[in-house]
């Protein structure tokens, strides 16, 4: 049985293998945040974090490390998260072992304005329908991809609904029905 | 000298064999598929926006919607992970008929997905009408205990809506004698057809190594020869005391996904009868105390953070990754749906196959247009 890991122990073993790849990152405090009751504190730092976060132009190098060194052979899923007050949007991997565990997640923070990342479908093809969705949704660019067209949207759609701005109600698509 | 002329045509959106409004554009020498291309997002209503504007128990009957047949699972996975996020304990009583309920529904999906496996070959409509008449008395089991046939929404965050009414044993029990031969009948009439052979062996090969690099899940994957149950992986609820048998397939065709759901019906039945053994003397209520009142479930805020839970629903790995900014609403609300991954590998399955056998791999995959959409 290989050795498990949880996020302590995960960035550690990036941290020796692959210097220089983790980002600096407050970590999430040992007591958890209580809700916050109205008006008594600003909003909470989301960004808060024990997972390893990495640059972008290492998740490749990261994940053949996670694969080829770690064992972890299954990229079970893939999330993207708007941080609008933060500008931030982040890429959540998952990754799992065949043989059993709890999954281990890496994070990737993108600038919202221009948020282009490595495409992982040269060594994971399960990403393909997975990075299409990010890129639908949420405007995410993974360069190298071969087939980046919208997924769930028509091709002529403007703007990724997911986003945290995009308008809720009374975009141009929406018709009024009582007119 | 004769040549041949690549085609270009359309199965779907609206064709009884794609299982819902599901588009596959193929290309074709002959009767031979080169290259296929799925296109769906008809059904794209943003499951996950519409969380994101609701609180968590909102989204409790939504999640019903994403895998109509599932509702049970889909409904577990949203469940635990919010226990995970907000560190609810569940009682051992609720654990135990949540585990039930799931057995029950991968009895169900099972049985109607290889019915409809068999409509797409061509045994039109007589061993789906035999699928259909056990699901019916599973259905009936589910209305009994919550209330509606198909979208159940029974799960609440620490426990269930409500305890077994008196007489769901009896009549789970009367359901359970006659499932044993119902998997015998469905399997002897099929597994040596000659006609169901020809059109299953080898067709649709997923190797081992693909299916893990295609990031498959559930029986798919099984049927390629990785033992991988999540029940086994990450046990969660009371998976780890019960017992039972991970199938796995050799080759990974038509045939051996066929043959894993079978078994796994098999495996299902025999942990309801351990829970049947052992529910009597489960201790706890159906739901924790804490959240027994349903003012608490609609107002629970999660402490900050995020958190991803997964079951092993009957397609594969539902996952559901929350990010809590410790308000009333997820801040982020993502699904793993198992049916949209499992399709990633479609076109790669279909190559070199005829256009009939299109049909046939895509039933074999058992998908779920309510849950690829989402």
């Amino acid at each position: 049985m290989p050795e498990a890991f949880d996020a302590a122990g995960l960035r550690e073993r990036i941290e020796r293998d692959l210097p220089g790849t983790l980002l600096p990152t407050p970590r999430r405090p040992d007591v958890p945040i209580a809700p916050a009751k109205k008006g008594e504190q600003g909003p909470p730092n989301l960004l808060a974090t024990d997972d390893p976060v990495i640059a972008a132009d290492r998740l490749l190098a990261v994940a053949s490390y996670m694969r080829e060194t770690l064992g972890y052979e299954l990229l079970t899923n893939i999330t993207a998260t708007d941080y609008l007050a933060d500008g931030v949007i982040e890429m959540v991997y998952h990754f799992v072992r065949l043989s059993g565990g709890a999954p281990v997640a890496i994070k990737v923070r993108l600038d919202r304005q221009q948020p282009i990342i490595p495409s992982l479908t040269d060594i994971w093809p399960g990403a393909d329908f997975q990075e299409r969705e990010a890129f639908d949704l949420f405007g995410v660019v993974f360069r190298g991809h071969a087939n980046l067209r919208r997924i769930y949207m028509w091709d002529e759609f403007e703007g990724f609904p997911m986003r945290k701005d995009f308008p809720k109600q009374g975009d141009k698509y929406f018709e009024n029905m009582e007119e | 000298m004769q040549t041949t002329q690549e085609l270009q045509i359309n199965i779907g959106p609206q064709h009884p064999s794609t299982h819902g409004v599901f588009r596959m554009t193929v290309t074709v020498d002959g009767e031979t598929v080169v290259k296929l291309d799925p296109v769906f997002g008809y059904l794209h209503r943003n499951h996950e926006q519409l969380a994101e504007v609701s609180t968590y128990i909102q989204s409790m009957p939504y999640t019903d919607r994403l895998d109509y047949f599932n509702s049970m699972a889909s409904n577990y996975g949203l469940a635990l992970a919010v226990e995970k996020l907000a560190g609810i304990e569940v009682p051992q009583r609720a654990n135990y008929i949540r585990a039930l309920m799931n057995e029950l529904t991968r009895i169900l999906n099972h049985a109607t997905a290889i019915g409809f496996l068999l409509n797409d070959m061509g045994a039109w409509q007589t061993a789906l009408a035999f699928s259909m008449r056990e699901r019916e008395k599973i259905l009936d089991l589910f209305e009994m205990a919550s209330g509606a046939r198909m979208m159940c929404n029974y799960f609440r965050f620490g426990g269930i809506w409500r305890d077994l009414p008196t007489e769901f044993i009896p009549q789970l029990k009367q359901l359970m004698i006659g499932l044993p031969t119902f998997f015998d009948e469905f399997d002897r009439l099929l597994r040596e057809n000659e006609i169901l052979r020809m059109r299953s062996i080898n067709i649709g090969i997923l190797p081992k190594e693909l299916a893990a690099a295609y990031s498959v899940t559930g029986p798919v994957l099984r049927a390629s020869g990785i033992a991988y149950d999540i029940r086994k992986a990450e046990p969660y609820g009371i998976y780890g005391e019960l017992d039972f048998d991970v199938p796995i397939g050799t080759v990974g065709d038509v045939y051996d996904r066929y043959l894993v759901r079978i078994e796994e019906m098999r495996q299902s039945y025999r942990m309801i009868q351990q829970i049947i053994e052992r529910l009597p003397d489960t201790t706890g209520g159906h739901i924790n105390p804490k959240m027994a009142d349903i003012g608490r479930q609609k107002t629970l805020r999660p402490p900050v953070g995020d958190v991803y839970a997964r079951i092993e629903s009957p397609k594969g790995e539902l996952g559901f990754y929350l990010v809590s900014d410790g308000s009333e609403r997820p801040y982020r609300y993502k699904v793993r749906a198992p049916s949209f991954i499992n399709l990633t590998p479609l076109g790669d399955m279909c190559r070199g196959y005829k256009v009939a056998d299109v049909v046939v791999i895509l039933g074999s995959i058992d998908i779920v247009m309510g849950e690829v959409d989402r």
